[in-house]
């Protein structure tokens, strides 16, 4: 049991890897930052293709999200980061990362908010087209504001999943948060700094958890 | 004040030839119909005859598959785009469902257009917006959301959100069909009103008692043609056609 503690919960090797684990959590904020912030909005965008009446904006949409999202976020990762460069596209790991994830996320966001459009009444549309507005102040003004509310746990989740995808970004030696904690357990021969990181993504992400499963609930009761 | 004669004034709102296909199936079959300014003409018949979709072309909720529709002598089948968009504020629309936008306040719901497409600016749009809440008899719900409201004060908002454009002519497609019976006599009170006011109103309807007592003239459809119209007595005191007196009575046993 000692021995347990000594190489898990090591107190004194955490404190010692926290600075460490500290800028990997950073570089974990600015990638997530990225990554969600591009996501949110090429999800959208491409959830506005894929239900456009226009076939040359409609199938190119469907086709992306249906590629992006069949693809593996690593596979896609590592083709970014390695196979790209012989087509002569040398991305630095932080950008080979985003692009890789921004790909298979806005794909994923692009779902949510076209189920989400999908769930608001068509009466909704036509009231607002009947009062003169365009079809882009309805969409703005009087659809999306619904969409949103409707698939908000759903856009909460996926953005869960993004903050953990975040961790394969080790595989391109990107000194994200885990990555660091993996380096500090391989100098000091020791995996609390594993554990730390562990903690470190469970105290971000369970009030998230919390919230989405709150924000369920309340749906639930309406 | 003299009226002038109906034959010489020019329509409010004109309908000719329309012709409306779901793929194989006519929906309308060649429908004329003229609406003179400050007439309040009554569209009856059984569910299935066209009556909602005729309504839905005029302002093209609804994609016409022939025909001309004129408003105030303006082509409304010819507008694309922004033209279109300006078309629609001339005409005011409300609808069975109400369809107010659920997470905007009565308030903003009556202000929206007048904002974002009218470019109101905000005071003068807001002072409009209460206006037409206090004509519909609703300006202390203003702060309410629409789920606060019962289904005749959600339709009477609807009817706000509308007459706040100023518009030429207000098309009503079923707009009591689902209230609660002791609800649907505010919805008819504030469009007996609008009528005395002068408002051209298109009325798409099973209120048989308010069309014999507030209409100028009766419509009724039937397979997406217009089978017989006239002034409300002619039409349920003296009807011509056999499909008409069918319906009518059809009616009236579903009334008892």
């Amino acid at each position: 049991m000692g021995d347990f503690i000594d190489l898990f919960l090591n107190a004194e090797i955490m404190a010692k890897s926290w600075p460490l684990l500290l800028k990997g959590l950073g570089i974990t904020a600015k990638l997530c930052a990225a990554v969600i912030g591009l996501g949110l909005a090429g999800g959208l965008m491409l959830s506005l293709g894929a239900l456009s009446p226009r076939a040359w904006l409609k199938w190119p949409a469907i086709a992306f999200i249906d590629l992006f999202r069949a693809i593996p976020p690593l596979v896609l990762l590592v083709f970014v980061f390695s196979g790209l460069p012989f087509a002569g596209l040398d991305l630095t790991p932080f950008a080979a990362v985003v692009v890789a994830f921004f790909l298979n996320n806005s794909a994923y966001y692009a779902e949510v908010f076209r189920a989400g459009i999908q769930s608001v009444a068509k009466g909704q549309a036509e009231a607002a087209r009947a009062t003169g507005l365009s079809q882009a102040q309805a969409m703005v003004h009087v659809i999306l504001p619904q969409a949103v509310r409707n698939v908000l746990p759903d856009l909460l989740s996926n953005t869960v999943e993004v903050v953990k995808l975040t961790s394969l970004a080790s595989v391109v030696s990107l000194a994200e948060l885990l990555y660091s904690a993996n380096m500090a357990r391989s100098v000091t021969y020791n995996s609390s700094p594993l554990v730390l990181a562990a903690l470190i993504y469970l105290a971000i992400l369970w009030p998230l958890v919390r919230l989405i499963s709150r924000y369920q609930r309340g749906l639930a009761a309406h | 004040m003299t009226a002038p004669s109906p034959v010489h004034q020019r329509p409010m709102l004109e309908i000719n030839r329309l012709e409306k296909r779901f793929g194989d199936t006519e929906v309308l079959k060649s429908i004329d119909l003229r609406v003179q300014p400050g007439e309040l003409v009554f569209v009856i018949g059984p569910s299935g005859s066209g009556k909602s979709t005729m309504l839905r072309c005029c302002n093209r909720l609804e994609e016409p598959s022939a025909g001309t529709i004129l408003l105030d002598g303006e082509h409304v089948t010819d507008c694309r785009g922004a033209a279109l968009d300006r078309m629609r504020l001339k005409i005011g629309m409300v609808f069975q469902g109400f369809h107010l936008y659920p997470h905007k306040s009565v308030l903003d719901n009556v202000m929206l257009a007048q904002l974002r497409a009218l470019k109101r600016p905000k005071a003068e749009a807001k002072a409009r917006a209460m206006e037409m809440l206090s004509h519909v008899g609703l300006a202390h719900k203003a702060d309410a959301m629409p789920s606060e409201l019962s289904g005749g004060q959600q339709q009477r908002v609807a009817i706000a959100r509308a007459l706040a454009l100023d518009p030429k002519v207000m098309l009503f497609d079923e707009p009591t069909s689902a209230l609660d019976p002791e609800l649907v006599g505010s919805v008819l009170k504030v469009m007996r009103q609008l009528r005395d006011e002068g408002m051209t109103m298109l009325v798409v309807s099973h209120e048989m008692g308010f069309a014999r007592e507030a209409a100028d003239r009766v419509v009724f459809m039937d397979g997406g043609v217009v089978v017989e119209a006239g002034p409300p007595e002619a039409i349920f005191g003296n009807p011509q056609s056999d499909r008409l007196k069918s319906f009518l009575a059809r009616v009236s046993k579903a009334e008892e």
